[in-house]
């Protein structure tokens, strides 16, 4: 397996070429207007549970979607049937339906040409994806917890996506992911660990399995707590959990634009200690080079020592706002509007030991499940603490309790004067919407609300 | 398309599985959305090809081709996917065995009146635009938006058992919502539930729901909500509209009555169950008046079909009987290792998806009582209409609720509108206050589009039927 994305590149034109003789044939005299991906997908997942690999899963996909706008009116679609004859019938039916259609007011046109940098972040190994060696990282993982019962995943994707416009914009890259993400449970309790990375070659299954068991045999006697406000260590998964949902509903410029968003540009709204970026430079990031609209992703500060800078642009809301995009877009995204796909809070020089040290009471969280927002421009959300959740007393870990339920604002719970630490320890961490999304450390929060326990 | 899943069911066999089986799905989907009275975009998604399953030991293997060109692609497939099942014997478990189900050729279609991909575009689009134009009009409204969505799904399905079954599933759904903006928060109503309500069956769907005409009260109920009261706080009678019940039935029993939930099969992510299969027929779930059913065959409910994605016919199955835990979800895999017949309860997000245990229709019989005799003997207490946020634990125990709108109930009548109405409690306490609960003039059969589970992600299509209900001493108001 290699990057090479030449077969798509050709197809990507092909599709092009194709949109413009079939435009000319079904809306002769109109100005016909076409963004194109061409892609390939192949995702190999191994999944274990009760310790042993239950399902073993090989995918190859390729897909074309594309965009039409017939003067200004547009449609989309995507298919997997990519012959010739079927591409010419999901055109033919495309620029039917964008005819149909009034004016789209917020069409940027097709993507200009525009310098893009493939990222290059691609491992011919973790592209091969085989099954065998993924169970060996399995094995190594269970291993890791004798007399543990173990559960998870390990995975290899690889993706080659080529991009192309009617306006000559030419794009095109490859990027591959591996991630570990598993627990190991007791008859009481479990615990958690997580790697992703760009090469299966950088995953130590067995370290990751390890962390999961030391998690799940220390929170074998678990006792309840009644929920209270807690100060709070949290692991690099709760942190990437709040970062998901701040960046989804809040640094989405669609979202700002309709008066959803928790955003103030210029305002202090997050502690000095708190940084945000969306940094596909960083070398750990996963991922292409440019976004769904063939833009090239750029890097953006988000918040900057606690004062909110910037969101995330497409080029439909960088037109409405006069901004530039920031290469957010998603696919099929033209209502959702723009994303974050490379988040990092920056760590800081603080050991998670010493920032449990500094804390006289208070929890150490190891990951947040099953989060939803409950108002949307405060970013007040509700979840439960799942997989490792303990007692912190007079700056030791000890006693480990029972999932909490908590009812908090993200943007609150990072609010001036609320972070008092930041982790050295920043990863690629599994926030809800996937692994490879977001790189953050620990931290140490001054106030975080639990409203429920085991009885509710 | 039988030839080709022949041939992959063919390959996966002759590399060693002890059982193969193969669907070729072709899927064709519409969607048209607008914010404001304009356009916002029409996508249409065609998925097609060949997933394969093969049997070997303690692991299925799976292998997924978007390549229907040729049988060569499909054999690959088939090969492949004994292949990566035969990988898993390094780290293997016992071995596992199916369910016997009968051995069937058939076919069958969803009935439906018209076909949504034969309605003009014209007309699709003059509903959102229409719906959203008049919600966007209302005085306070920032943001309105509307939704139609449609599927048009062929399955063809080949066993090495001999199965030869050939499906064609067509789904249609709607959905708006107004959203009002406040200084410090915003105020949403949704028709006909949040995230858009789906049935089986074709346009005929759309035109009774008629969103235009129910366009205005929604944008001036959200604008209302802005200066209501907050909803109040303690522990209080707890009204559900059914839409809410419905998502409630969805959190707190469909998930966790899912057999491969109870056997571990998806403790990484999705989560286990609090359910154990000892427990199974003296487990006390809820009151006399819950009976909830797993039914595939209620006509127009999202998750009718004729067979499930391993061929076993859809089937109605007992799950709660007079508050008693009776029954599972299950494929013939899971069935087998827990002794129970299969339920026919196996589908997958598409042709490149593994196949898994999926809720079909999982509703609350009705009861006698109606909406309006609910209210009419309560005390005190808050009626909760259309979800806005759910959250519940891995076991399915611990679950919180956000509702758009509530009413607060007292003295048998609603005194006043409450802003921000949420409820939490634990599964089977809360099922055990059931006391009232409506009949069938309002028990509707809720589609729930958007059902995640599964590494990688799969997006269920499940349905759950309710009426309302009312749940005594529920805590109510929970704020943080």
């Amino acid at each position: 397996m290699d990057p090479d994305t030449t077969t798509l590149e050709q197809l990507a034109d092909d599709v092009v070429a194709l949109i413009t003789e079939r435009g000319a044939a079904k809306a002769g005299g109109a100005t016909v207007e076409a963004n194109v991906r061409a892609s390939r997908s192949r995702h190999g997942l191994t999944r274990f549970a009760n310790s042993f690999i239950h399902q073993h899963v090989g995918e190859d996909t390729a897909t074309v979607a594309f965009t039409v706008a017939v003067d200004g009116r547009t449609a989309s679609s995507s298919t997997t049937r990519v012959d010739v004859a079927s591409l010419r019938e999901s055109i033919d039916a495309t620029i039917a339906s964008a005819v149909e259609q009034p004016v789209d007011p917020h069409w940027p046109g097709a993507t200009p040409p525009t310098g893009v940098a493939p990222r290059g972040a691609f491992d011919p190994a973790t592209a091969e994806g085989d099954p065998a060696r993924r169970a060996g990282g399995v094995r190594d993982f269970v291993d890791a917890g004798a007399g543990l019962t173990a559960a998870g995943y390990l995975d290899t994707e690889a993706s080659w996506e080529a991009f192309a416009s009617t306006a000559g914009h030419r794009a095109a890259d490859a990027s591959t992911r591996a991630t570990i993400d598993g627990i190991h449970q007791t008859a009481r309790s479990a615990g958690s660990g997580h790697a992703t990375s760009t090469r299966l070659g950088d995953l130590d299954a067995a370290a990751v399995g390890a962390r999961a068991a030391d998690l799940a045999r220390r929170s074998e006697d678990f006792v309840d707590v009644e929920p209270e406000a807690f100060e709070v260590v949290l692991a690099p998964e709760a942190v990437a959990t709040m970062l998901t949902f701040l960046a989804v509903y809040g640094f989405n410029a669609k979202a700002h634009l309709d008066g959803a968003s928790f955003a103030e540009l210029g305002r202090t709204q997050f502690d000095p200690a708190v940084t945000i970026l969306d940094d596909p430079t960083d070398p750990r990031a996963v991922g292409l080079g440019f976004d769904a609209e063939g833009s090239p992703r750029r890097g953006v500060t988000l918040v900057e020592d606690g004062v909110t800078r910037a969101l995330a642009h497409d080029r439909r809301t960088a037109g409405r706002t006069g901004a530039t995009t920031t290469g957010g877009a998603i696919p099929g995204g033209e209502a959702f509007g723009a994303v974050p796909l490379s988040l990092r809070m920056p760590g800081g020089s603080t050991s998670p030991a010493d920032l449990v040290a500094g804390v006289e009471r208070g929890l150490l969280v190891t990951t947040f499940n099953y989060v939803r927002v409950l108002e949307p421009k405060r970013q007040l959300t509700t979840g439960l603490t799942r997989n490792g959740t303990f007692l912190i007393e007079h700056g030791e870990i000890g006693q480990a309790v029972g999932n909490l339920r908590f009812t908090e604002s993200f943007v609150d719970a990072l609010g001036p004067g609320r972070v008092l630490g930041i982790g050295e320890d920043d990863r690629l961490a599994d926030g809800e919407f996937g692994p490879g999304m977001v790189t953050c450390p620990s931290l140490r929060l001054a106030r975080f609300a639990f409203t429920g326990g085991a009885s509710g | 398309m039988f030839e080709h899943a022949s041939k992959a069911v063919e390959a996966a066999l002759a590399a060693g599985a002890s059982y193969a089986d193969a669907r070729v799905v072709i899927r064709r989907g519409e969607r048209l959305s607008a914010q404001n009275g304009e356009l916002e975009g029409v996508g249409n998604e065609l998925d097609a090809g060949v997933g394969v399953r093969a049997l070997v030991g303690s692991s299925w293997g799976f292998a997924a081709s978007s390549d229907l060109g040729d049988d060569a692609a499909a054999v690959r497939a088939g090969a492949e996917a004994t292949a990566t099942a035969k990988a898993s014997a390094l780290v293997a478990g016992r071995g596992l065995e199916l369910s016997d189900v009968a051995v069937v050729e058939d076919a069958y279609e969803t009935p439906h009146r018209e076909n949504p991909f034969d309605v003009g575009l014209e007309e699709k689009v003059a509903v959102v635009v229409d719906a959203t134009a008049t919600m966007a009009a209302v005085d306070g409204i920032a943001v309105a938006t509307a939704q139609l969505m449609f599927w048009d799904t062929e399955k063809w399905f080949v066993s090495s058992q001999g199965h030869r079954i050939h499906q064609h599933l067509v789904e249609s759904g709607c959905g708006m919502d107004a959203t009002a903006v406040g200084e410090h928060e915003t105020q949403r109503r949704s028709y006909p539930q949040s995230f858009g309500h789906v049935e089986t069956g074709g346009y005929e769907v759309i035109r009774r729901f008629d969103l235009p005409r129910h366009a205005a009260r929604v944008a001036e109920e959200a604008v209302a909500l802005l200066d209501a009261p907050a909803c109040p706080s303690g522990e209080l009678d707890l009204i559900l509209e059914s839409s809410q019940l419905a998502l409630q039935i969805h959190e707190s029993v469909g998930h966790a009555i899912e057999l491969d939930r109870i056997l571990g099969w998806e403790a990484a992510f999705a989560g286990t169950s609090f359910l154990e299969l000892g427990q199974l027929g003296t487990l006390r779930y809820g009151s006399e008046l819950m009976n909830i059913t797993a039914d595939a065959t209620i006509p127009g409910a999202l998750a009718t079909f004729g067979y499930d994605d391993e061929g076993t016919p859809a089937q109605r199955v007992d799950i709660v009987r007079d508050g008693t835990w009776v029954g599972v979800l299950s494929g013939r895999d899971s069935a087998h290792l827990a002794g129970l017949p299969p339920g026919g309860m196996v589908r997958a997000d598409g042709f490149n998806r593994m196949p898994m245990v999926r809720m079909t229709n999982v509703g609350l019989e009705p009861g006698d009582s109606s909406l309006e005799e609910i209210v009419a003997e309560t005390k005190h207490g808050v009626l909760m209409a259309t979800n806005r946020s759910w959250s519940i634990d891995d076991k399915r125990l611990n679950f919180q609720f956000g509702c758009e709108i509530g009413w607060e109930v007292r003295d048998g009548k609603r005194v006043r509108l409450v802003r921000n109405p949420t409820y939490t409690g634990i599964t089977p306490t809360f099922w055990s206050r059931l006391d009232m609960l409506a009949g069938r003039d309002e028990w509707h059969p809720w589609g729930v589009p958007n059902c995640g589970k599964g590494q990688p992600m799969q997006v269920g299509h499940t349905g759950h039927p309710a009426s309302p209900a009312r749940f005594r001493g529920v805590r109510i108001g929970v704020t943080g």
